[in-house]
C-alpha cells in the first residue's frame, strides 16, 4: 500500500512574535524542512511616498522617523543630506558632530535590540532584560536632544533643529564608560554559548556573489565578507574625519552577522567618543534665513526673521528643479533617498530605498533546505523592521 | 579607469547608440538609454571588467502625467569595484510593458512588483507579478499622480455583518490643499544689482 505524501503549507505570522512585526509569511513544509518560502508584505504599508509628496520639505522629515523605528535619526540624515546637496548648503562642524553622534546612538540602539531579540528567538530571554535597559537610556538621550524618545524630528537640512541642553555631552560620555561592560555581559552570554552557536552558526549562509545579486547592504553584505561601508566609502558629514574600523564576517551566517554586529557597537562607541572630544562650540544650523528658521527672539524685534519665519511655516523654502540619489550607511544597510524636486517646496517624487526590503525579498533563497526551527533565526539575523520594509 | 569622466567617456563609446543623453552631476552618472536597449546595456554594465556595476540598488518610476509618454523609469546601480554610482533612465507610454531584469539581478524581482503596484506598469517575462504592498483585492495606484492621497475605499469592521468590509472613503471635511505659494520673488537688493553689473563690465 502507497500512501500519498503532500507538503504541508504553514502560514508564519500575520502576528507571530518571531516574525519582528506584521509579517506573514508563508511557508512549504517537507516534514520540517522547509521547500518555499512567501513572504507577504505591505500589512504595515501607510504609503509614505505619497505623503511626502504632499508634504513641504520640513513637513516631510517626521515620516523618516516612522520608516525604521529603532533607528529613526539615521534616516532623517538621509533625506536632510538629499536637500543640503541639492541646495548646495554648508552644515557647520557642531551639526555636523551632533548628527553622527545620534546616528551612532541609533546604530546602538538598532544592533541591540537585533541581537538581544535574535537570541530571544533562539531560546535565551536574559540578553533583552539586559539590553533594553541600556535602550532605554539611549532613549532618553533622544529624548533630551529633541523632545521625544521614539519620533525624534530632529535633523534639519542645514543642520540640526536644536543645539543639545546642557549636560547631555557629558551623560553621553558616562554612558560611553559603562556601556562596554554591558556589551562585555552579552557577550559573555552569546558568543561562546553552546545553544546560541547550535542555532546560529551555518544557518542562512550567504555567499559574496548571492549578497551582491540579492542587493544586500549593511551587516548582511559585510558579514559574507564584502568590506563595503559607505560611511568608509562615500563619507557623508563628518565621516571622513573619524577613525573606526570596518568589522567584516567571514562565513555569511547568522553567527557571523551576530559578531559583526557586536563590533559595530564597540565601533559604534569609539566613534561617539571621538566626537564628544572634537565638538566645538559653534552654530548648529546654517545661517541662512532663507532655509532655517529664525531664532525665536528675533521674531519680536526683527521684520525680516518675522517674514522668514511666516513664509518658511506656510509655503516652506524651495528647492531647485533637480535629481539626486543619495543613500547612508543606516544600521541595517544602505538607506536611499531619490529626491526629485520641481522647484516647488513639495518634493515631486521621494523614492526610498529601504535595506530590508532586499534583505527579506531573499528570504525563500536564505531558508530553503533549512528546518522549521531556522526560520526565526534566518529572519532575527535579516535584521528587519517592518516600518521600512512596509513604507 | 577611476573617474566618472573616464566611465562617461567609457559608456558612450562602448555602448554608442544605446545611450541618448548621459550627464555628470552630484558625483553621480546620469544615463538616458534606449528603452529596447535595456538589458544588453545593464549586461554590459554587469559584466565589463571596467564598470562592474553588480549591484542594483533600486527599480523606481516617476509619474508625469502631463507628458506624452508617461511614466520614466529609472534604475539605480551601484559599483563597489570603483565606487561609483549610476542612474539609468527612459521614458515609456501609459500602457507599454517593458522588460524585466529578473533574469540578470534576483533583487529586481520585488523592486518591479513594487513599480507595478504603485504605478501599473507590466514587466515583460517576470516570474511573480503580485501586488506587493497594498492589501489584498486593491484597486488602483496609489503613486500615480491622479491617485487621490485619501484613496477610493476604507476599510472599517461592521458591527451588523460581523466582518471586515471596504466602503467608499467618507471625509468629514473635504482634504484641503492649500497653495501656500506665492509668486512674490522677494526684493531685488540694490547691492547684488551692482554686483552683477559690475562682473559684466
Amino acid at each position: 500500500m502507497t500512501k500519498k505524501i503532500k507538503n504541508l503549507n504553514l502560514n508564519f505570522g500575520p502576528q507571530h512574535p518571531a516574525a519582528h512585526g506584521v509579517l506573514r509569511l508563508i511557508l512549504e513544509l517537507d516534514g520540517e524542512v522547509v521547500e518555499k518560502a512567501d513572504p507577504h508584505i505591505g500589512l504595515l504599508h501607510r504609503g509614505t511616498e505619497k505623503l511626502i509628496e504632499n508634504k513641504t520639505y520640513m513637513q516631510a522629515v517626521p515620516y523618516f522617523d516612522r520608516l525604521d523605528y529603532v533607528a529613526p535619526m539615521n534616516q532623517e540624515h538621509a533625506f536632510a543630506l538629499a536637500i543640503e546637496k541639492i541646495l548646495k548648503i554648508d552644515v557647520p562642524s557642531r551639526a555636523q558632530y551632533i548628527r553622527v553622534i545620534f546616528c551612532e546612538i541609533g546604530r546602538i540602539l538598532s544592533h541591540i535590540l537585533n541581537v538581544t531579540t535574535q537570541a530571544l528567538d533562539v531560546g535565551a530571554l536574559t540578553p533583552s532584560l539586559w539590553g533594553f535597559e541600556e535602550r532605554e537610556t539611549l532613549m532618553t538621550f533622544y529624548e533630551r536632544a529633541s523632545g521625544s524618545r521614539l519620533h525624534a524630528n530632529y535633523f534639519r537640512a542645514g543642520g540640526v533643529h536644536q543645539d543639545l541642553p546642557a549636560g547631555l555631552e557629558e551623560d553621553i560620555a558616562k554612558f560611553c564608560e559603562t556601556f562596554p561592560k554591558i556589551l562585555n555581559d552579552l557577550e559573555n552570554l552569546l558568543t561562546d554559548n553552546r545553544i546560541f552557536k547550535q542555532r546560529n552558526v551555518d544557518i542562512g549562509i550567504v555567499s559574496k556573489a548571492d549578497a551582491l545579486d540579492y542587493s544586500f547592504s549593511g551587516v548582511m553584505i559585510r558579514g559574507s565578507g564584502v568590506p563595503w561601508d559607505l560611511r568608509k566609502s562615500q563619507p557623508y558629514d563628518c565621516y571622513d574625519q573619524l577613525e573606526f574600523k570596518i568589522p567584516v564576517g567571514k562565513n555569511g551566517d547568522c553567527y557571523d552577522r551576530y559578531l559583526c554586529r557586536i563590533e559595530e557597537m564597540k565601533e559604534s562607541i569609539s566613534i561617539i567618543k571621538q566626537c564628544l572630544s572634537k565638538m566645538e562650540k559653534g552654530p548648529i544650523k546654517s545661517q541662512d534665513g532663507k532655509i532655517t528658521p529664525p531664532p525665536k527672539k528675533e521674531l519680536k524685534q526683527s521684520m525680516e526673521a518675522l517674514i522668514h519665519h511666516f513664509k518658511l511655516f506656510t509655503e516652506g523654502y524651495r528647492v531647485l528643479k533637480d535629481e539626486i540619489y543619495t543613500a547612508v550607511e543606516a544600521p541595517k544597510g544602505e538607506f536611499g533617498v531619490y529626491l526629485i524636486s520641481d522647484g516647488s517646496s513639495k518634493p515631486y517624487k521621494c523614492k526610498i530605498r529601504a535595506p530590508g526590503f532586499s534583505h527579506l525579498q531573499s528570504m525563500d533563497y536564505l531558508i530553503k533546505g533549512h528546518m522549521l526551527a531556522d526560520v526565526p533565526a534566518v529572519l532575527g539575523s535579516l535584521d528587519i523592521v517592518f516600518g521600512e520594509v512596509d513604507r | 579607469m577611476n573617474t566618472l569622466i573616464d566611465l562617461e567617456k567609457k559608456i558612450n563609446s562602448e555602448l554608442t547608440t544605446k545611450i541618448d543623453q548621459s550627464k555628470i552631476l552630484h558625483n553621480q552618472l546620469y544615463i538616458d538609454v534606449n528603452k529596447d536597449d535595456l538589458i544588453d546595456v545593464i549586461l554590459f554594465l554587469k559584466t565589463n571588467k571596467n564598470t562592474k556595476f553588480k549591484q542594483l540598488i533600486d527599480i523606481t518610476a516617476v509619474d508625469y502625467p502631463e507628458k506624452a509618454q508617461r511614466f520614466k523609469m529609472v534604475y539605480l546601480l551601484l559599483s563597489h569595484e570603483f565606487n561609483q554610482r549610476i542612474i539609468l533612465s527612459y521614458y515609456i507610454n501609459e500602457n507599454e510593458v517593458i522588460n524585466s531584469l529578473t533574469s540578470i539581478f534576483p533583487a529586481a524581482n520585488w523592486m518591479e512588483r513594487e513599480v507595478f503596484d504603485m504605478y501599473g506598469i507590466n514587466f515583460k517575462d517576470h516570474p511573480d507579478l503580485r501586488r506587493i504592498l497594498t492589501d489584498y483585492g486593491f484597486e488602483g495606484h496609489p503613486l500615480r499622480k491622479d491617485f487621490p492621497l485619501t484613496g477610493h475605499s476604507e476599510v472599517r469592521y461592521s458591527e451588523d455583518q460581523k466582518k471586515v468590509i471596504n466602503e467608499p472613503v467618507k471625509l468629514e471635511q473635504n482634504y484641503r490643499n492649500f497653495d501656500y505659494e506665492s509668486p512674490w520673488e522677494g526684493t531685488k537688493y540694490i547691492k547684488d544689482q551692482t554686483e552683477n553689473n559690475d562682473k559684466k563690465n
